[in-house]
């Protein structure tokens, strides 16, 4: 079954077109990597599937409903979850204030029927000693869990992670693809953008390769990886 | 490894019970204090509920209105137009004014929800001078140069005649009374609704929505809703407490009732100084207000002068006002909202 279907979506800013006539299905259960140079699209392509930006032309299908131009809140709502390339936590909320807002807006329930589910997604993503400290005085790392945290307590059916993993150290990364890992277990889709490789083949099944707003390729990860496109944006070889 | 949440901190228990206590002396109040203590109660309490609604508006919903004496001059209006034209009792009349600010919200919040930031602040202005001009209008309410409330609905007021023998005053000193107990209901049902509604979800997504829009909605906010939300809530505890203060007065004018510096420009003073943001910072501000105006109102300009330095000040060296202040030096909350996730994993000395 297909979780998500892009069709010929495009996005312009003035002159400047940022996603160009993309189209790609995502199956239920996949995970899916985007790479690409920066100022590829790939944060505005994030956008379009959440509904932070609305797309100009083209359609977004999720599960098979049209979400073309249904409003970021109720994408939310439907099963899209995300976390922000620039982390962007509610800074003055505590970090278990900030899942309980995604997790009892973004599945209408009340505090107390969350409060143990966030509490556990604390535990799993090592946030849980710092539960009751104010966002705005995380480090780089936690804010980054705090980002995974937060769109996990949406519950989401189709979760999209913008370079989670970027700025991280080995050893944070590593305990980061443990937690994403554990996530795609269960059966959540998932769309990751990363500029750390490794860790996106790791865990992804399928990659997706963006330039200039344009998909220039989707398939097999070693395939992708070894394939004149990318040789050609990632190492600069003139073909 | 089962968690719990709690709000509750030791301060915070002693603020209940202490607070409790202050309850039972401003009700008790008029039996021993003078007409001048009632009066000057009555004006720190409605400017309190001024305060807090325009601190639940822009501390909270991230809207700064500088439009909000469209709602208490349209509430004043309101009652004297149900005085003086159905017959009502001033009393009841009270909620007319609160009903009539809410109904002008709703086209103001149209068009002013269209702007952001510092267009959205002179919109409200713009769009509450325009209320102004047009009530201006209405003769029968005495035009341009206002009127007063007839003098047997103030005598006849309700409660009044009680309130006279139980206490055994004089008519004008029973009508005061009288405004001041209402003055405190409305004051702690303001307090007491905004507490409530941040302890709520709706709190949280405000908060969120404060802190950070775009995010908030990707989360599943209904950001536009909480903004609806936030502004009828204080049109019309501001259109109320209008109605409240004009009641007490018993003599309105436009220029008055729709007055910018005495109920937005000195509403902001108190919610700043205070601590915006927090439920205690404006009950602070009201009272540091309260003392500038007794010391130095004689002095006229040079009492404006204070304010506007004296708000500078604060502004430099204390951005989060005097609570602010005092909160971030000793970590006290005397209403708590931040849930305290507690038990499993968390032992207490780690909160």
């Amino acid at each position: 079954m297909t979780m998500l279907a892009l069709q010929n979506v495009s996005k312009s800013f003035g002159a400047l077109t940022v996603t160009d006539d993309a189209s790609f299905e995502v199956p239920k259960g996949q995970a899916l990597g985007i790479i690409g140079p920066n100022g590829a699209g790939k944060s505005t392509l994030f956008n379009l599937i959440t509904g932070n930006l609305r797309a100009d032309k083209g359609s977004i299908h999720f599960e098979g409903r049209d979400v073309t131009h249904v409003s970021a809140m109720e994408r939310c709502l439907t099963g899209i979850g995300r976390s922000f390339q620039i982390p962007q936590p509610f800074e003055k909320l505590t970090v278990y204030e900030n899942l309980l807002v995604a997790a009892t807006h973004g599945r209408n329930l009340s505090e107390s029927d969350v409060r143990d589910d966030c509490a556990d997604i604390l535990e799993r993503t090592e946030l849980i000693k710092r539960a009751n400290v104010a966002a705005g005085q995380l480090s780089l790392l936690e804010r980054k869990r705090l980002e995974l945290s937060r769109a996990m307590a949406t519950q989401p059916k189709l979760l999209l992670l913008d370079e989670i993993a970027g700025g991280l150290t080995e050893g944070e990364c590593q305990a980061l693809i443990q937690t994403i890992k554990e996530i795609h277990a269960q059966g959540v889709t998932i769309i990751w953008i990363e500029h750390v490789l490794h860790a996106l083949t790791s865990v992804v099944e399928r990659l997706l390769v963006l330039d200039f707003g344009q998909v220039i390729g989707i398939g097999d990860p070693d395939e992708i990886m070894s394939s004149r496109a990318v040789q050609e944006i990632y190492l600069g070889i003139d073909v | 490894m089962a968690y719990t949440v709690t709000t509750q901190t030791r301060a915070s228990r002693i603020t209940t019970a202490l607070g409790a206590v202050l309850i039972v002396v401003l009700f008790a109040l008029p039996f021993f204090a003078g007409r001048g203590t009632i009066q000057d109660m009555f004006f720190i309490l409605t400017m309190l509920v001024l305060a807090q609604f325009w601190n639940l508006l822009a501390g909270y919903g991230g809207l700064v209105s500088i439009g909000q004496q469209a709602f208490v001059g349209m509430g004043a209006y309101a009652l004297f137009g149900g005085v003086i034209l159905w017959g009502l009792d001033p009393v009841p009349a009270i909620l007319l004014a609160g009903a009539a600010a809410l109904v002008i919200a709703v086209p103001t919040a149209f068009f002013a929800f269209r702007l952001n930031g510092a267009y959205f602040a002179i919109g409200t202005w713009v769009i509450a001078e325009v209320f102004r001009l047009l009530v201006a209008q209405w003769k029968t309410l005495g035009g341009g140069t206002g009127t007063s409330l007839p003098r047997d609905a103030t005598r006849d007021m309700w409660f009044v005649e009680l309130i006279k023998e139980a206490l055994d005053v004089r008519s004008a000193a029973a009508r005061d009374i009288l405004a001041y107990w209402l003055a405190l209901v409305l004051a702690l049902v303001t307090i007491g609704g905004i507490y409530w509604l941040l302890r709520t979800r709706r709190g949280l997504a405000l908060a969120a929505v404060r802190d950070n829009t775009e995010a908030a909605k990707s989360v599943g906010v209904d950001a536009g809703r909480m903004k609806w939300i936030v502004f009828l809530t204080s049109a019309f505890g501001t259109g109320l407490a209008g109605g409240l203060i004009y009641m007490q007065k018993a003599r309105i004018s436009p220029d008055a009732a729709f007055s910018v510096t005495d109920w937005t420009a000195y509403v902001i003073f108190i919610v700043v100084i205070g601590g915006i943001g927090t439920i205690e910072g404006p009950i602070i501000g009201v009272l540091v207000f309260f003392l500038l105006q007794s010391l130095l109102a004689d002095f006229g300009s040079w009492y404006l002068l204070t304010l506007g330095v004296l708000a500078i000040a604060i502004m430099l060296v204390a951005p989060r006002g005097l609570w602010g202040l005092l909160s971030e030096r000793t970590g006290l909350h005397l209403f708590p909202i931040r849930r305290r996730l507690i038990g499993g994993r968390l032992t207490s000395s780690e909160e």
